[in-house]
C-alpha cells in the first residue's frame, strides 16, 4: 500500500474509571487475549502498510510492554516496521504532546523521511476490521484532500465527532462532541491524507498555537479543503469510551458473528504471544457461553463471561456476566457476578463481588478482596 | 567465528514408525502433543531455557511440517544473528553421492563442519522424541565437575521395565563401566535418556575413527562402546523429573492424558521453564451455551458446543452440538460433527468427523494389518481424513484419507479394521 500509518495511542479516558487509570485506552484488554491496539495495528499490517508509527503518551507502560516486539504483527523488519514514538524533552522545554496534531508535528521527521504518498491516521482504541485500501481507493476516486471514515449509528452521538455529509459524500459539517446532535453520522477517527499536505497543514497550524487534529485541521479546514466521508457501512465497530461500552464490547465477542469476523475470517487480528499452555478444565468445571484465555485453569463455574489468559477459577466458584482480566484468581466458593476484574485481582475464598446487570462493578488492578 | 561453549545437536530425523499413521506424513518430532505443542517443542524449549542458544536440528524423514514449524526459530527466541537454530538435512558432498543419515552418530559425523563453525567445547546431543523438562546447564555443571569425557543422562526406571532400555552400569560416583542395550537380565535400572554431553575435540576424533569401520554409526551401538573400550571417562547424570518416551500409540495417548490430571505430574502451567511453540494464529477458545467440558485441555481457537471429557484438543478444533468426545485426542483444525461419539480416538490434524459418527465402539480386536501398533483399543484417524456421516467405527481401527459412506460395509468398520485410501505404506 502506498501509505504509512500513524496510530494515535496517547489518549486516556476518564469514563473508563479505575480501568483507565492504569493504562492508555489503546492498551485496554479486549476479547480474552487482545489489547485494543491490536485491531488497528493488525489492520495496518493486513492492508500492506509497511511503516507504522504508534504515538503514545498517557500511561504508556502497558502499551510499550505490549509493543516491545513488533514481530507479532509482521513489523519486525529492516526497512520500515514499527516506530513507537513517546514524548521527549526538547530544547524548547516541551515534554508531552499538546494535542494530537502536535504529537504528529513533534515527530514530523517520521513523515519527512517517508516516500509513500499517503498517510493513514487512526486511533488506537477502535475495535474493527478494515482494509484501508478500500478507503484509499475512495480517497483517490473522489480526489479528496482528507477522507474521514464515518458510520451511521442509532445511539447518543454527543460523545463522538458528529459529521454531516452532502449527497456526494462531501463533508460539510464536523463537530466534536456537539451539545445537540445534527446527524446520526459519526467519525470513526480514521483519516487518509496526502503526506505532503499533512506536513504543510501541521507547519501552518502549530506556530499559531493550534494543536488538535480534529478541531484545528478537520473542523477548521472543512470548507477550504476537499473532505469526504467514507461510509463504513453496517460492519462492526466498537469504540471504547466508557466502562459500560468497554463491558459491552467484550461481551460482543460472545456473539457468533463477531467471533467469526475477528477470530476465524482472514486476515487475522494478531497479538503478542504469551506462550501460555492450553486452557485446562478440571473434573468439576462447568463453563457455558464463555471465552477462555489460554493458561487458565477452571475448577468451578463460568457463564456468559470473558476470561482472559491465566485466570484461575477455584472449586465451586461462580463467575457470571463478567470480564475477568489476565492473571485473576477467584478462590474456592467465591462468586463474581456483573463485574469487571482488572488484571491480577484476587477474590479470596468464599467472597462475593457483585455488580448490577448493566452496571458492572469494577475491581482495581492488583487488588484483593 | 565466535566460540560457543556448548551447542546442541537435536536428532529429529526419525520416522517413529510405531506411531503408525500419525507419522505417515511427518517426522515423529513434528507430531502434535498436549494440545498446542509438537513433540520437538520440549527439547527446543529446554535448550533455550538452559541457555543453549545454538541448535542444529537434524532432519531426514518427512521434514516439511518440521521445517515449517521451526522456521527461523522465533517461538524459542532462537532467531539469532549468531547461532540460533539451523536445520541440517542430509546433503551432497563434492566428488561423492549424497548420503542419508544412516545412524544417530553418523548424522553428527556428517555435520562436523557445522559444529566446527562454533568451535564449541561441548556438544549436547538430544533427540526430538521425548516429553520432559530438563536444565541441560545443570548437566553441563555435572559434566565439568566429574571431568568426564562424555556424560549420559539416565533415569531410574522400574526394574521390570529395564529390559526395554539402554542400561548404564555405574559405580557409586556415577562413572559408567559398562553399557547394555535392552539387557535380558539387567544389572542396573539406570536407563539412558538419549541425552549426551561430549567434549567436542575428543568426540570429533572418535567420530572420524569409528566412521572408518562403521557406516551406520549409532551412539548406543558404536560410539559409547568405543568410548568404554578405550577406557574413557563416561559418567551417568541422574535425572529424576518427568520423562516420557512417546514412541508408541499407547504411550503417546497416555502421556497426553497425564496432562489433564488435576495435579499433573508434568506441569505446563509453571512460570519458569515454559514450553514454547509456533502458533500462527491464536484467538481465544469459546465454550458454547450447552457445552460440557471436564478434565480436558482445550487450546486456542477451539469452539466447543458439545461434550468433551478427559480429552486433549489442539488449536482451532470445532466440536458441534451434541457431539461427545471422551478419552480422546483431537488435533489442530479438526471438526467433529453433530451428535458424533468418539471414545478413545486419536484424530490427527485437519480431519472432518461427520455427524452421528460413532467411533471406538465394540470389542477390542487388535488391528488386523498392524497388530503390534494398534492393540490397546485406540482408533486413529490420519491427517486430513474425512469420516462420513453416520458410520460406526470399532476399536484399534485406522482410517486415512477422504473416506465415503460406500467404503464402510453396512456403514461399519469393525474393530481392528483399516481403511487407508492414501496408498503406499506407512
Amino acid at each position: 500500500m502506498k501509505a504509512i500509518g500513524i496510530i494515535l495511542a496517547g489518549g486516556q479516558n476518564e469514563k473508563l474509571k479505575e480501568l483507565g487509570a492504569v493504562r492508555a485506552t489503546s492498551a485496554m484488554p479486549v476479547g480474552s487475549c487482545y489489547r485494543a491496539i491490536d485491531f488497528p495495528l493488525s489492520n495496518m499490517a493486513n492492508s500492506g502498510i509497511n511503516k507504522v508509527a504508534v504515538i503514545t503518551q498517557y500511561n504508556s507502560r502497558s502499551l510499550h510492554d505490549h509493543l516491545n516486539s513488533s514481530k507479532w504483527w509482521g513489523f519486525g523488519r529492516k526497512h520500515g516496521g514499527l516506530f513507537v514514538l513517546a514524548p521527549f524533552l526538547s530544547k524548547d522545554g516541551n515534554f508531552g504532546f499538546r494535542g494530537t496534531a502536535d504529537s504528529i508535528y513533534q515527530n514530523i521527521s517520521f513523515l519527512r523521511r517517508s516516500n509513500e504518498p499517503y498517510v493513514v491516521i487512526t486511533g488506537g482504541d477502535g475495535i474493527y476490521k478494515l482494509d484501508y485500501n478500500e478507503v484509499l481507493s475512495f480517497h483517490v476516486e473522489k480526489d479528496a484532500d482528507i477522507t474521514v471514515v464515518c458510520k451511521n449509528v442509532n445511539m447518543d452521538v454527543t460523545n463522538f465527532g458528529v459529521v454531516d455529509l452532502d449527497e456526494n459524500g462531501r463533508l460539510i459539517e464536523f463537530e466534536e462532541k456537539p451539545l445537540e446532535a445534527f446527524s446520526d453520522t459519526i467519525s470513526l477517527g480514521i483519516y487518509i491524507i496526502r503526506r505532503e499536505l499533512l506536513i504543510s497543514l501541521l507547519e501552518e497550524i502549530i506556530p499559531e498555537g493550534r494543536y488538535d487534529f480534529v478541531r484545528d485541521i478537520i473542523t477548521r479546514y472543512r470548507k477550504r479543503l476537499n473532505m469526504y466521508g467514507y461510509m463504513f457501512g453496517e460492519r462492526y465497530w466498537g469504540g471504547i469510551n466508557s466502562a459500560e461500552s468497554y463491558f459491552n464490547i467484550n461481551m460482543d465477542f460472545l456473539r457468533p458473528d463477531i467471533r467469526r469476523m475477528f477470530f476465524a475470517e482472514q486476515p487475522h487480528i494478531e497479538t503478542k504471544n504469551k506462550d501460555e499452555p492450553p486452557a485446562k478444565y478440571n473434573a468439576n468445571s462447568q463453563v457455558r457461553n464463555c471465552l477462555i484465555g489460554c493458561g487458565s485453569i477452571i475448577d468451578g463455574m463460568a457463564e456468559n463471561s470473558v476470561l482472559f489468559r491465566r485466570v484461575m477459577v477455584g472449586e465451586n466458584a461462580v463467575v457470571r456476566n463478567s470480564i475477568i482480566m489476565e492473571g485473576c484468581v477467584i478462590g474456592q466458593g467465591a462468586m463474581v457476578v456483573d463485574a469487571i476484574l482488572d488484571k491480577d485481582v484476587r477474590i479470596s475464598e468464599g467472597q462475593i463481588f457483585m455488580g448490577e446487570y448493566g452496571n458492572p462493578k469494577i475491581m482495581m488492578k492488583g487488588s484483593t478482596l | 567465528m565466535r566460540k560457543k561453549e556448548m551447542i546442541a545437536m537435536l536428532l529429529a530425523g526419525g520416522q517413529g514408525s510405531r506411531l503408525g499413521v500419525l507419522t505417515k506424513n511427518k517426522a515423529k518430532p513434528a507430531v502434535s502433543f498436549g494440545g498446542k505443542y509438537r513433540i520437538i517443542d520440549f527439547p527446543m524449549s529446554n535448550c533455550i531455557n538452559s541457555g543453549v542458544d545454538t541448535v542444529g536440528v537434524l532432519t531426514q524423514y518427512q521434514p516439511l511440517q518440521l521445517n515449517r514449524h521451526i522456521g527461523i526459530g522465533i517461538p524459542w527466541d532462537l532467531d539469532r544473528r549468531y547461532g540460533g537454530v539451523t536445520v541440517l538435512p542430509p546433503h551432497m558432498k563434492e566428488g561423492e553421492q549424497g548420503f542419508w543419515y544412516t545412524g544417530t552418530a553418523d548424522a553428527i559425523y556428517q555435520n562436523i563442519n557445522f559444529i566446527d563453525t562454533y568451535s564449541p567445547t561441548y556438544v549436547l546431543v538430544i533427540s526430538g522424541d521425548h516429553i520432559y523438562k530438563m536444565d541441560y546447564g545443570k548437566m553441563l555443571d555435572f559434566h565439568k565437575k566429574t571431568k568426564a569425557n562424555a556424560t549420559i543422562a539416565v533415569l531410574e526406571v522400574p526394574w521390570e521395565e529395564a529390559n526395554r532400555f539402554g542400561i548404564m552400569n555405574t559405580d557409586a560416583t556415577g562413572k559408567i563401566h559398562s553399557f547394555e542395550e535392552k539387557p535380558k537380565e539387567p544389572k542396573s535400572n539406570l536407563a539412558s535418556m538419549g541425552i549426551y554431553i561430549f567434549n567436542w575435540d575428543m568426540m570429533r576424533d572418535a567420530l572420524l575413527e569409528v566412521h572408518e569401520d562403521v557406516a551406520d554409526m549409532d551412539f548406543g551401538k558404536h560410539l559409547i562402546p568405543e568410548y568404554l573400550s578405550q577406557g574413557k571417562n563416561l559418567y551417568a547424570y541422574r535425572f529424576d523429573g518427568y520423562w516420557k518416551d512417546v514412541g508408541t500409540v499407547d504411550s503417546f495417548w497416555a502421556a497426553n492424558m497425564d496432562l489433564i490430571k488435576t495435579v499433573p505430574e508434568f506441569d505446563l502451567y509453571e512460570d519458569f521453564a515454559k514450553i514454547y511453540t509456533s502458533s500462527e494464529h491464536q484467538p481465544p477458545q469459546f465454550s458454547g451455551a450447552n457445552s460440557d467440558i471436564r478434565a480436558s485441555l482445550i487450546s486456542e481457537g477451539c469452539e466447543v458446543y458439545g461434550t468433551v471429557h478427559n480429552s486433549v484438543l489442539g488449536t482451532d478444533v470445532f466440536v458441534a452440538e451434541g457431539a461427545v468426545i471422551r478419552d480422546s485426542i483431537i488435533m489442530e483444525g479438526s471438526r467433529v460433527g453433530e451428535n458424533a461419539l468418539l471414545d478413545c480416538v486419536i484424530v490427527d490434524e485437519g480431519c472432518v468427523i461427520g455427524n452421528d459418527v460413532q467411533m471406538g465402539i465394540g470389542d477390542n480386536t487388535a488391528n488386523i494389518e498392524k497388530p503390534q501398533i494398534y492393540t490397546t483399543g485406540i482408533t486413529v484417524v490420519g491427517e486430513g481424513s474425512v469420516v462420513p456421516d453416520g458410520v460406526v467405527v470399532g476399536k484399534n481401527c485406522v482410517i486415512h484419507g477422504i473416506t465415503l459412506a460406500e467404503h464402510y460395509e453396512n456403514g461399519r468398520l469393525q474393530s481392528g479394521g483399516t481403511l487407508d485410501l492414501t496408498g503406499g505404506g506407512e
